[in-house]
This record gives C-alpha cells, structure tokens and sequence, in this order.
C-alpha cells in the first residue's frame, strides 16, 4: 500500500525567502506523526502546502496518492484541517456547526445523521449539542472543532498546534481521541510544541530553519548520534539551591549544556567529567538518557555551533 | 465540482447568524427610520420665514403697505423695527435677522410724485440659500408693487410658473426617495464586508479554504442574505415614506424593486471587495465609510451634479447610488416606467457584473 504521504524533497519559496527547503518526508496509514520545531520553522507551511494551499516551488508531493500540485480539489474532500484557531462559528450552537461542515463536505441528510450520531458518541459533546460554541470551554472547543474536522470521514487529519492553550486533562482528552481514531485507520500529522504530547507521536520530525534536521521514533531521536555527541555524557544533579548550582555547572569548562528540569540540572558534560562533576556541585550525578527535549536543544545547538564555524 | 460549491450550507449559516444577532437587523431597519426623521421632518430645503427687520425712516401709509405686503409673504418674517443705519446693521451682524429692509424718508413722496422711490433690503450673504431666496422674492415684491402702483388694471403679462411632479416642493418627496438609495448602498456595504472579514478574523476563512468550498459558494452565500436584507429595508423606507410622509408613488413599484435588485447586488459586491482587502473589521469598517461620504454628496441625493465640475461628475457616474436614486425619483415621483428608466438598470447590472467579477478573482487568489 502507498505511503499515506509522501514528499520527496519538497521546496517552498515565497520570493527570496525558503519557508520549507527540500524536505522529504513519509507517513503510513494510521500513523500519527508530530511535526515540531520553533515558530517560522515551516511547520504550518509544510501542512498547507500537502493541503494544496501553498504551491511547492521544487520537489514533489502525494497525498494518498494525488499529486498536490494539480489534485488539491480531490485531496480537500478527504482530509481534514484544524487549527488552534478552531474554524468555528462561535454564535452557532456544536450542532449547527457539524451541521454546516458536513453540509460544506456535501453530505447527504442520510449520511450526515449516521456521522452526527458517531461524531457525537467519539466525542460525548452530547449534553452541550444545543450550546453555542462560543460559550464552550476551550477543551470542549477542541473536541467540536475536531468533530467538525471528521465529520465528513477524512482519510487525513491535519492538526496544527491543536492544543495550544488548553488545560492538561483536554489535552489528554483530546489525544485519547486522535489515538482511537489512528486505530480506525486515520493517519494524524500534528504539530505541537509540548515535547510530552511528541513523546506520544509515532515518529517525530524535526523542522528547524525550514530543513527537516531529524525524523525517527522517539526511541531513534534519543539515540541520535548528533543528540549524543561522542566523549559527552547525560547527568541528571539533584540538589537543594538549584539556580546556584545551575550558574556554578554552566560555568564549569567541560560541561556543554545546563538547563533545569523540575527539581534537578540536566547537564551535558565531557565523558570522563563525572568526578569532578560532584566535586563541584556537591552532589553525586545520576546518569541518564537525553528526554526528547534534550535532543532538540543538542541538535539546535549544533546546528548554531556548525553556521558559526563555517 | 459544481462552481457554486458550498453557496447553500454558507447560505444557510448567513441566516442563522443574523437570527442570532437581531442587532443587525434591528440596525437595518431602525437607522433608516431616525435618518427619515431627520431629513423628513428636521431639514427643510425650502426658505421660509425669514428673520428680517425693518427701518422705516418716515412711517406713512405708503410704506406701511409696502411692509404689509412683505408680512403677507411666508419667506419674510418681521422681527423687530429699528430706528438707525447702525441698529439695523447691528441686527444682522449678531444674526438676530437675515434680511433688513430700509424705507427712505421720503418713499411715500417720491411714490406720490411718481419720481422714482428706491427701497433698500440688505441681506446676510453667508447662507447662500436663504440670501438668494430673499432676493428672489424681494425682486417679485417690489415688480408687483410697481405694477399695482402704475394702473389699476390686470398686468399686460402675468407669470404663471407650474412645479411639475411635486408640486408643493415639499422636502421629503425630494430627500426621502433619494434617502431609499443612498443608505441601503452603505448598509449591504457594510454588513457582506464586515460578515467576510469577521470570518477572516476568526479564523473560519482559513478553515472553509481547506473543505471544497468554492470562492463562488463563499460569495453567493454572502450576498444573498444581505441583499435580501437590503430589499426588505428598501420596502420598509418605501413604506415609511407612503405612511408617515405621504409622499405619493407615481409609477409602478414593480419597477422600481426589479431594478433594486442589480443595485442592491452591486452594492454587495462592493462590500466583498472590500472585504478581500480589509485585514480587520475596522479597517472594513473604515473602507466601506470611504464609500459612503461620495455616496452621499456626490450622487445627486442632496445636491445636484449638474452643479459639481466636471471631474465631480466624473466620479458620480461610477457610484450605483446615482443611477438608483436616478430610478427612485423618476419612479416615485415623476412616475417613470422601465422604457424611461432601462438605461439606469442596464449600468446597475454592468456594476453588478463587475463588481462581483472582481470581487471572485481576489476571492480565487485567496482560497486556491
């Protein structure tokens, strides 16, 4: 079966300006693949452009088999977009606005009550139906707008940072979601900045700079060579007065990054530097693997180290 | 894929919103109702009853008459009577008359003797309407008198003016047909602009550009809702303007609604180019004020454009207003039919056409 989407060194240019440089890039069905990076790094234009919004300047794109330069009308009836600015019409009520995407999807009646009645069960908006959205909690925003997103049953779903502001337990909610839907068989490509909601993801691509500077299973991001440079090893410092302590191991010659996490240092240091590590801080260093974010910072940085040096 | 994709369910959801939000009706149908009272009742364009006062330097019954006859027209009204040059410029100076009337001493003498008696009326010139008003009718006063005073006979001419078609030349048969045209312009304007860009705003545009929503659909299902809005607020005036101003429609009202209809889509086109360029509702709000202040003055509804240079004129000639109220005049009041009025629909309609064929070309860059 044909990858559900494909890139193959896609290229987006607005003037003199690369938004996304020759990323290739390639999701199965039931797939939920997360697409992270900072902000202005090509995210949301990478969406845009598999959606046929954009128009790719170089490189090649599929989405389930259609070509997104010259197919993007056949692509839009069988995907799904939602954005963390939801789409909805806040002063139409949950059903109203089901009501009128499936009528945008074109929907018969039939059919549209067959999905009302398993949109409403997958999402349990059931109480709040009559409501308008406007006066629904952000969590509960979510959900419609992902409703509204499936309603008309894509084989793809687009969500782009969907849960920026929204509380942890809706968050989760809504996860719980996008998994029950990928084991139906709906492949999910998402952005986010949360590196717990990353963790969650399939695979995980990296986008910095608008070139895609890693991709893998979380498991292969954290065994990175790049994110584990040779000589260096991961200590986690627990101790009482961590700013201190934090100003005092940034300072040390052999470690290469410092930062906190929770109530203790995470630390990148030189591989033989652990003794001298607890000679400076007091405290005995715990080895431990990078977490998803460690590996972000590392390959950032290197990429910053590797411009400069050029 | 039909071009029209999405019109119905967009259609749909337009009225839903406006039921939701009765303060845009309300809007609609009340604003017209407040301008009607102001222009119907408050402004008047005809002159009347001027504040004027009078120095008669030597009272007699000469120039007794003479005032009398002044106090029998409806465009004077004696104010006070002064004594001194100085009192009466004084009087007009600090507005308390717009118009003075100075009897020489020796009028009745002069009169009398048939030599040549002169009467002086100095007017306020910085109210050109009322001014040439006074003037008009002091002219007509004293060729009058000079005729009563040289034979007692008919007059070997007399002027017998008619006023075609608004015979009273009341104000409301002028301002309120002309009011029709002019505020339902603004209002479709406004509110297709502001529905698009609050869309925009939301983020709900961006969303319908990911469905298979056509730019055709979002337009159609745009303007239908108000345009509708704008007929009902076209028969709503028409009906405040039969009842409360008693203002007769002479021609056929089947005329006039047909040729609404190109209007009304042309002012709605309008509003969706606007929205194409406003980022904000403000700004939309501030482009489709743009829009209003020529649609008020230079559409003929308040002055005529015969009276604007030609530049002026240039710019009326691309405003649907002037070609609407063109239509309202002539069927409300001069009672005008469609062999007279096509042409006026045949412009509307090419406006219509443009409008709204530009409006979907900025629409199509947007959404594919």
């Amino acid at each position: 079966m044909p990858p559900v989407i494909e890139t193959r060194e896609i290229s987006i240019r607005f003037g003199a300006f690369t938004a996304v440089d020759r990323v290739s890039l390639t999701v199965d069905r039931g797939e939920v693949f997360g697409l992270l990076g900072p902000n202005g790094s090509g995210k949301t234009t990478l969406i845009k452009s598999l959606c046929g919004l954009v128009k790719i300047s170089g490189g090649e794109g599929r989405l389930l088999g259609l070509d997104v330069r010259d197919e993007a009308p056949a692509i839009r009836r069988r995907i799904g977009y939602m954005s963390q600015r939801f789409g909805l019409y806040e002063d139409l009520t949950a059903r109203e606005n089901l009501e009128f995407y499936s009528g945008v999807y074109g929907l018969t009646a039939d059919r549209y009550a067959r999905r009302l009645a398993s949109v409403v069960e997958l999402t349990a908006i059931t109480p709040y139906l009559d409501r308008r959205a406007g006066q629904l909690s952000g969590g509960w925003k979510q959900r419609l707008a992902l409703g509204c997103a499936i309603v008309h049953e894509p084989e793809v779903v687009f969500l782009d940072e969907p849960t920026a502001g929204i509380d942890p337990v809706a968050r989760r909610a809504l996860w719980d979601l996008v998994f029950q839907l990928s084991g139906q068989g709906v492949t999910f490509l998402v952005t986010t900045h949360y590196m717990d909601e990353a963790e969650r993801c399939g695979r995980v691509g990296y986008l910095y700079n608008s070139t895609m500077v890693a991709m893998g299973t979380v498991e292969e991001l954290k065994r990175l060579p790049a994110a584990n440079p040779p000589g260096t090893a991961r200590y986690e410092i627990t101790c009482p007065n961590i700013t201190e302590t934090l100003a005092t191991v940034r300072a040390l010659p052999f470690v290469r990054e410092a930062t906190i996490f929770g109530q203790s240092i995470h630390a990148l240091v030189d591989a033989a530097a652990a003794p001298a590590l607890a000679t400076a801080t007091g405290v005995a260093p715990r080895p431990i693997e990078p977490s998803l974010e460690d590996v972000f910072v590392t390959l950032t940085n290197r990429i910053l180290a590797d411009r400069s040096a050029l | 894929m039909s071009l029209f994709a999405g019109a119905w369910p967009m259609l749909r959801k337009e009225f839903v919103h406006l039921r939701r939000d009765p303060g845009t009706v309300i809007f609609a149908l009340l604003i017209p109702v407040i301008q009607l009272i102001i222009f119907g009742f408050a402004l008047n364009m005809n002159v009347r009853q001027i504040p004027t006062v009078v120095y008669d330097q030597a009272p007699s019954q000469r120039s007794r008459e003479l005032i009398a006859r002044f106090r029998s027209t409806d465009t004077f009204a004696l104010v006070a009577q002064v004594t001194s040059d100085a009192a009466l410029e004084h009087e007009i100076r600090r507005g308390h008359a717009q118009a003075a009337l100075k009897i020489p001493y020796d009028y009745a003498d002069r009169v009398l003797a048939g030599r040549g008696a002169t009467v002086q009326l100095l007017v306020d010139g910085s109210d050109s309407t009322v001014s040439s008003a006074a003037l008009n009718v002091f002219n007509a006063l004293i060729l009058l008198e000079n005729q009563r005073l040289a034979r007692a006979g008919p007059p070997i001419v007399e002027a017998r003016p008619a006023v075609l078609f608004n015979p009273a030349t009341r104000s409301p048969n002028f301002f309120v047909p002309g009011l029709v045209a002019a505020l339902v312009q603004i209002m479709v304007i406004i509110l297709v602009a502001l529905s698009v860009v609050r869309e925009r705003e939301r983020g709900t545009l961006e969303q319908l550009t990911v469905t298979p929503v056509q730019p055709l659909g979002v337009m159609l299902g745009k303007m239908i809702p108000y345009v509708t809005l704008g007929f009902l607020e076209i028969c709503w005036v028409l009906l405040i303007m039969r009842v409360v101003f008693a203002v007769p429609i002479h021609g056929s009202l089947a005329t006039l609604l047909l040729l609404a209809v190109p209007f009304l889509v042309a002012s709605a086109g309008i509003g969706l180019l606007i929205s194409t360029r406003a980022h904000s509702q403000a700004e939309a709000f501030q482009m489709a004020f743009g829009t209003m202040l020529p649609s008020i003055f230079l559409s003929g509804y308040i002055f005529p454009i015969n009276n604007m240079p030609p530049q002026f004129q240039l710019v009326s000639k691309i405003i649907p207003t002037t070609y609407f109220i063109e239509v309202t005049r002539g069927v409300i009041l001069r009672g005008a039919g469609l062999a007279d009025l096509w042409p006026n629909g045949a412009v509307l309609t090419a406006m219509a056409l443009a409008a709204v064929g530009l409006a979907a070309r900025q629409f199509h860059r947007r959404l594919s």
